[in-house]
């Protein structure tokens, strides 16, 4: 128990690494799966190719691997550089591997999401004469978000889980720090366990509660 | 011209007007035929200039050299190297679903047990090891191991212990919502005839539900095998370990390596999330369940959206049944 007080502070940075990880990861994921998802669902069989391509190939590729080659691959050997700091070098780099693998959910949560939109609204945007973009846009896809928030929520959850995985890469963020703090408190291995536990139940309970209130407040009426 | 053109179309935009899934755009025109075509050809170009940046950048770095790729064209590599770590990887996955699998069924019945504390007991274990990340269990087991019980965890054991007690959670909600698929009047009617509570469970409800869960389990699978790779992080001398490790510092070429690791996982991967499609189609057309096919939690539909292309009017049940934490 004292080491878990001694190495608070450690233990809080370490979460900030793991929060700001995830809510970046998050972010470009969010936007690069939209991305993926018009693309999946668009009138051109090419980006619908290219679309399928990358989910089906991100999807069964382990995550640890993706992070692997972002940090070894595009970092040592590409010499892809964000930062002259390392670590915050590694850190972005981690970023681009998360987003890239999380991207994929989120196009099929999306793709899932467009499944629920009664085809009576595609269809009477198109007898409007809306083309396929301003039809996605304006009609189909603000529905289709509404219908997904909890499915999102779930994501974003796995992705708060998924960034310990960057601890492939050395990013120190929570569990590499808990792996350190085993090695520095030999004794005091259960404590520590507890903490970090409690820390993940911290970040992702209210995240499960919010996405769900939000999946309630937004669903819509139909 | 244009009305020769314009009376041959009717034929074709019939068959693909009646295709349900093309309702957010409309059959193109000769102007938005034309227009795709310019886009496609722009997008075929974009994507050329993406693989010749890619191809260029790695020119630079050398990582196109022979002598990186031909090891992969040798048997020893692949004998020594390769599959001894893809044999690792496989034991892992397959020691771990054979006592997941159990672990799910025993903890997603209980939760649905008639006595609140087993049910509480086993909705606690449950939701605590889906909340906290697999890595972290890994690690607890391998430093706590030795730390409380003077125990020496290889690796193995670590990740073995860390996916059952995460996916075999996971499992333990798709058992229960299996059960749950299974229409009330099942059990009712059973309970009606006289039968007992347990073979009501036995007789009745688990052979609807397990029909029903299958391709969930299935597609579960999928994840606890690509978890393995997690033990990369802890030295297990697993697939990804070949590739990124062994083989890079033998042969220097870590990209080359980790591309064809990749390739070995997708392989792997596909092959066992077709056979949760296959399970899929088969049971949502099977008449031995009453149950319709169960989404695992956290995926977008019941075998995550490997389906066509989009907006089907029968498929808009596709999002519901999620329960609040993910799978990835």
């Amino acid at each position: 128990m004292q080491a878990l007080i001694d190495e608070f502070p450690v233990i809080l940075q370490a979460f900030w690494l793991t929060i700001r990880l995830t809510l970046a990861s998050g972010a470009v994921a969010l936007v690069l799966g939209t991305i993926l998802a018009a693309m999946r669902v668009s009138p051109l069989p090419v980006l619908r190719g290219v679309g399928t391509v990358y989910v089906n190939v991100v999807r069964n590729t382990p995550l640890t691997l993706v992070i692997v080659f972002c940090g070894l691959g595009l970092g040592t050997v590409l010499e892809v550089s964000f930062s002259t700091s390392l670590s915050t070098n590694y850190m972005w780099l981690s970023i681009i591997g998360l987003s890239a693998y999380t991207a994929a959910f989120v196009c099929e949560a999306i793709r899932a999401g467009i499944n629920t939109v009664p085809v009576g609204q595609a269809e009477a945007a198109r007898a409007i004469g809306l083309t396929f973009g301003q039809n996605l846009r304006l009609i189909v896809l603000p529905q289709a978000f509404r219908a997904v928030v909890a499915p999102l929520g779930s994501i974003l959850i796995a992705l708060t889980k998924n960034t310990t995985i960057a601890a492939a890469i050395g990013v120190t963020e929570a569990s590499l720090t808990m792996k350190a703090l085993f090695e520095r408190h030999g004794d005091a291995v259960v404590p520590i366990f507890c903490g970090f536990a409690l820390g993940f139940l911290v970040l992702t309970l209210p995240t499960g509660l919010l996405f769900s209130w939000l999946s309630k407040r937004l669903a819509v009426i139909r | 011209m244009t009305a020769v053109t314009g009376e041959r179309r009717p034929a074709r935009r019939r068959v693909q007007g009646s295709d349900p899934m093309n309702v957010l755009y409309d059959v193109p025109g000769p102007r938005a035929r034309i227009r795709n075509n310019v886009l496609t050809v722009l997008v075929i170009l974009a994507v050329l200039f993406a693989v010749y940046v890619m191809v260029t950048k790695l020119g630079e770095k050398k990582q196109l050299d022979p002598a990186l790729w031909t090891p992969f064209l040798r048997g020893d590599v692949w004998v020594n190297l390769i599959v001894p770590g893809l044999l690792n990887t496989l034991a892992a996955a397959a020691v771990a679903s054979l006592i997941a699998v159990p672990f799910g069924f025993v903890f997603g019945i209980a939760r649905l047990s008639e006595h609140a504390v087993i049910r509480l007991a086993a909705g606690a274990v449950v939701e605590f090891f889906r909340a906290i990340p697999l890595l972290i269990m890994i690690f607890a087991v391998m430093f706590g191991g030795s730390a409380i019980f003077g125990l020496t965890v290889t690796p193995f054991t670590a990740v073995v212990v860390g996916l059952v007690l995460y996916n075999g959670s996971v499992l333990a909600e798709i058992v229960r919502a299996g059960i749950l698929a299974v229409p009330r009047g099942q059990g009712e009617a059973a309970l009606a005839i006289g039968l007992r509570k347990s073979q009501v469970m036995w007789m009745i409800l688990l052979p609807q539900a397990v029909t029903a869960m299958m391709p969930a389990i299935v597609a579960q699978l999928v994840v606890l095998l690509k978890d393995t790779a997690l033990g990369f992080i802890v030295s297990f001398e697993d697939l990804l370990n070949a590739g990124a490790r062994v083989l890079p510092s033998n042969f220097n070429n870590i990209i080359p390596s980790v591309i064809v690791i990749a390739i070995v996982y997708i392989i792997i991967n596909l092959a066992v999330g077709a056979v949760a499609v296959w399970l899929e189609r088969r049971s949502r057309r099977s008449r031995k369940t009453a149950a319709q096919p169960i989404a695992r939690p956290g995926s977008p539909s019941a075998v995550e959206a490997i389906a066509q292309p989009i907006v089907h009017p029968d498929s808009s049940d596709a999002v519901e049944g999620h329960p609040k934490r993910p799978t990835m």
